[in-house]
């Protein structure tokens, strides 16, 4: 591949012209020889991201192993694979995280590999990312891994996914062709609860509608895929008027209590003296000095006297800003309460339904004993039942009494004490846990809430969930 | 901004929208994570050169407690080789904060017999060991580091709480998936967390924090003069352990640093660059990597970085 520098110039400048912009986290996905280190290797080239020393060693070592014959072209996978045993073995072992940017916004990007431990990579990749771009050989169509990578984006309601339909060029631009491999995308996305996939063709390769839109796609008159990234909303649950909408949740991470040992100004010491504060990052929602709230566990109730952060009065605060609580009331809180909007606390209860995405080598079996740990809570559980495994082939759930690495699976939970749960469909935060080994540590699976079980106390809300009503 | 008495009733604006910028992001995500080690280890340490990085990651943890004091203390492993103008900012910085500082040093080992000088003379491998024997001799069962993925290859794929084995070794082929912003940092006797507040910070980042939050930064950050000569594309500082070779000139020349390392191995780059201002606008631009530019030890083999990382440097 021969690579161009004519457009480095321009977007020096308007790097620098940018103001701040946002941050926006995308991951790729797709099955081997889809040609996702190509695709990877030109944002990031395209984007200038790919600074002259790294392209000078990646040529060389290109050069070194023949890579492009005699033409001398550019083995774009050198870009991601770090490792030393990738580049031995030339495979991908792990996500790597790639940052670039343009004048419209900073990009976070998680290229998760197809073939070893797919699940575990696209999940990784998946949980914190706001759009997924899943790529597939035009000449291929939907392979069993794009519907096992599609049922992952699904089930973990990743806000947006694109299919980018790659390798168009050796379709000839031919529509029809283009056609038929999307309505079986659309069929696949559909049936998995998709809403709004984003289906574009591209060429990694020869750059169509990857940066640029393509002459030779006449028939396609959508957005390339970079204009695609920098337009696309950074999270859901903003209203039109950018006010968040899911209710507010604070899991305490540790309690501010400095006791005079303070980094204030001498005089104003004494006033610091008392001070308390209840720390963590807003996982949903916002909150306003003078709103009521409740807290979990206890059921107490409080209103916000005051809203810190780093010594900064903030009159109200925001999803997923890091700060610090004062409440009027002096509430026995510690780190894994949920400061809680009030009259949304969704039911308390001890058991749960989940989907698990199995990440360990050793399978679950029913009656074992982990740890979960949901925001900033760690509890001992015990899966009572594994339930079902969900069929790659039909998308459908099969009976299953154990889980194997790479199953997504349904179980049966019972916790060791009461928690407020809450279907990860309601929120996206709080309805996520991790499964952990209780002897060595490892992370097991994830875990979404599909069903919280019976309740032994009600929460202080309607009960139905968390939804503010508009 | 600074902290209004909690007695006025001063407020900030509200803000439009429920959106932040890219830089608070970073910010709240980085005060997440060092809110998250502190509250589940017992005895977190976080590595501090004076370095523009460990400065930011400083700068994050007081603002993580305040009003309360940093709740761990710091370490540096020195090589004997640093710069004097950085050591200088280093011991300043920590007595205004009020932190206390553990400082390992190479030179002791080598004095012992323990390690032996390289025969390139640099020394930044040699600071494992004595970073390994400080991290047991404290007890230290979880590690701050400035490290961030854009800054190589190897670190590109470290996640942001980095378990190691008693010997400090990172298996980058059994990583512990990072899901959410939820992490794990169980570990066993004998282990201990690598935990990377700024992992997903770009040097770019890095800078317009520091000029936003007006954070003080050793002076060789910006353009000065200095005596320097030209070795491996990069211009070398005079010095006792950077003597220029034979046929090597020195000349003067207006450079900064855009690492600040080991002096052995540190090169500066020419710019003209003397304020923050100026390095914003000078980093956007910029065609090399920092470490490309700045590190001769990388450039030892294509995966110097993640050697050096199995063996336990941070």
């Amino acid at each position: 591949m021969t690579l161009t520098t004519d457009t480095q110039t321009s977007i020096e400048n308007d790097i620098v012209a940018a103001p701040e912009g946002t941050l926006f986290r995308f991951a790729t996905a797709g099955s081997v020889d889809d040609g996702k280190s190509t695709l990877v290797g030109r944002l990031l080239h395209d984007s200038k991201a790919i600074l002259a020393d790294q392209l000078e060693a990646v040529t060389r070592t290109s050069t070194e192993r023949g890579f492009g014959g005699e033409s001398g072209g550019i083995d774009f996978a050198l870009l991601t694979d770090g490792l030393r045993a990738e580049r031995e073995q030339g495979i991908t072992i792990d996500v790597a995280y790639r940052y670039f940017a343009t004048p419209a916004r900073s990009f976070i990007l998680a290229d998760c590999p197809g073939h070893v431990q797919y699940t575990r990579n696209m999940v990784t990749g998946a949980t914190t990312a706001d759009a997924v771009i899943m790529l597939i050989d035009a000449r291929k169509g939907v392979l069993e891994q794009t519907r096992r990578h599609l049922s992952v984006v699904a089930l973990l309601r990743v806000p947006h996914v694109i299919v980018a339909v790659n390798k168009i060029d050796l379709l000839d631009y031919d529509e029809a062709a283009y056609r038929e491999v999307e309505a079986s995308v659309r069929l696949v996305t559909a049936e998995l609860g998709i809403a709004d996939a984003l289906v574009i063709p591209v060429s990694a390769l020869v750059g169509d509608n990857v940066v640029d839109r393509s002459e030779r796609t006449p028939w396609y008159a959508g957005p390339s895929l970079l204009e695609l990234l920098e337009t696309l909303t950074v999270i859901d649950d903003l209203d039109e008027r950018g006010q968040a909408t899911e209710a507010f949740r604070l899991p305490v991470q540790l309690v501010l209590r400095p006791q005079g040992a303070v980094v204030v100004a001498p005089e104003l010491k004494d006033s610091y003296r008392d001070y308390r504060a209840y720390a963590g990052q807003v996982a949903s929602g916002s909150i306003k000095v003078g709103d009521s709230v409740s807290v979990e566990p206890g059921g107490g109730t409080s209103t916000v006297t005051g809203i810190d952060f780093a010594g900064v009065a903030l009159d109200e605060a925001f999803a997923p800003q890091s700060i610090a609580l004062r409440l009027a009331d002096d509430l026995d809180i510690a780190r894994g309460a949920v400061i809680a909007a009030v009259g949304t606390l969704p039911p308390i209860t001890r058991t749960l339904e989940a989907d698990l995405f199995w990440l360990d080598p050793r399978p679950l079996a029913p009656g074992a004993r982990v740890l979960v740990k949901f925001g900033t809570t760690v509890v001992q559980a015990l899966v009572s039942a594994v339930t079902g495994r969900l069929d790659l082939t039909t998308l459908g759930v099969e009976p299953a009494t154990s889980l194997a690495i790479n199953d997504i699976g349904q179980a049966s939970i019972r916790l060791s004490r009461d928690l407020p749960v809450e279907p990860y469909t309601h929120n996206r935060r709080s309805g996520a846990f991790l499964v952990i080994h209780p002897q060595d540590g490892a992370t097991l699976a994830a875990g979404i809430v599909t069903a919280p079980g019976e309740p032994t106390r009600a929460g202080d809300g309607s009960g139905a969930g968390s939804e503010v009503s508009p | 901004m600074r902290a209004p008495p909690m007695t006025t009733a001063l407020v900030s604006t509200p803000p439009v929208t429920h959106r932040l910028s890219e830089l608070d992001v970073l910010e709240s995500e980085a005060i997440h994570i060092i809110r998250e080690v502190v509250a589940e280890f017992e005895r977190p340490v976080l590595l501090f050169s004076g370095g523009k990085d460990s400065v930011v990651v400083l700068h994050l943890a007081a603002k993580a407690f305040w009003p309360g004091k940093i709740p761990f203390s710091l370490l540096h492993v020195d090589t004997g080789h640093n710069f004097p103008e950085v050591l200088e900012f280093r011991d300043k910085t920590v007595a205004a904060r009020g932190v206390r500082l553990v400082v390992a040093k190479v030179a002791d080992y080598i004095d012992d017999g323990r390690l032996t000088e390289r025969a390139d003379g640099t020394r930044n491998p040699l600071q494992t060991m004595p970073l390994l024997d400080a991290i047991a001799a404290g007890r230290h069962d979880a590690v701050f580091g400035g490290a961030r993925r854009d800054e190589d290859k190897a670190r590109a794929k470290e996640r942001i709480l980095s378990l190691r084995d008693e010997f400090g070794q990172w298996d980058p082929r059994n990583q512990r998936p990072e899901l959410w912003n939820l992490y794990n940092g169980r570990h066993t006797v004998g282990q201990h967390v690598r935990a990377f507040p700024i992992s997903n910070w770009t040097e770019l980042n890095v800078w317009r924090y520091i000029e936003r939050e007006n954070i003080e930064l050793p002076p060789l950050y910006y353009a000065h003069e200095r005596e320097v000569y030209r070795r491996d594309n990069m211009w070398r500082s005079v010095s006792p352990v950077s003597l220029p070779r034979e046929g090597e000139t020195v000349e003067t020349r207006t450079v900064r640093y855009r690492t600040v390392g080991d002096m052995s191995c540190t090169g500066a780059v020419d710019s003209s660059a003397a304020s923050v201002a100026d390095v914003v606008r000078e980093v956007g631009v910029s065609t090399i990597t920092e470490r490309g530019a700045t590190r001769a030890d990388d450039r030892i083999s294509e995966a110097a970085m993640e050697d050096r990382k199995k063996e336990g440097y941070f």
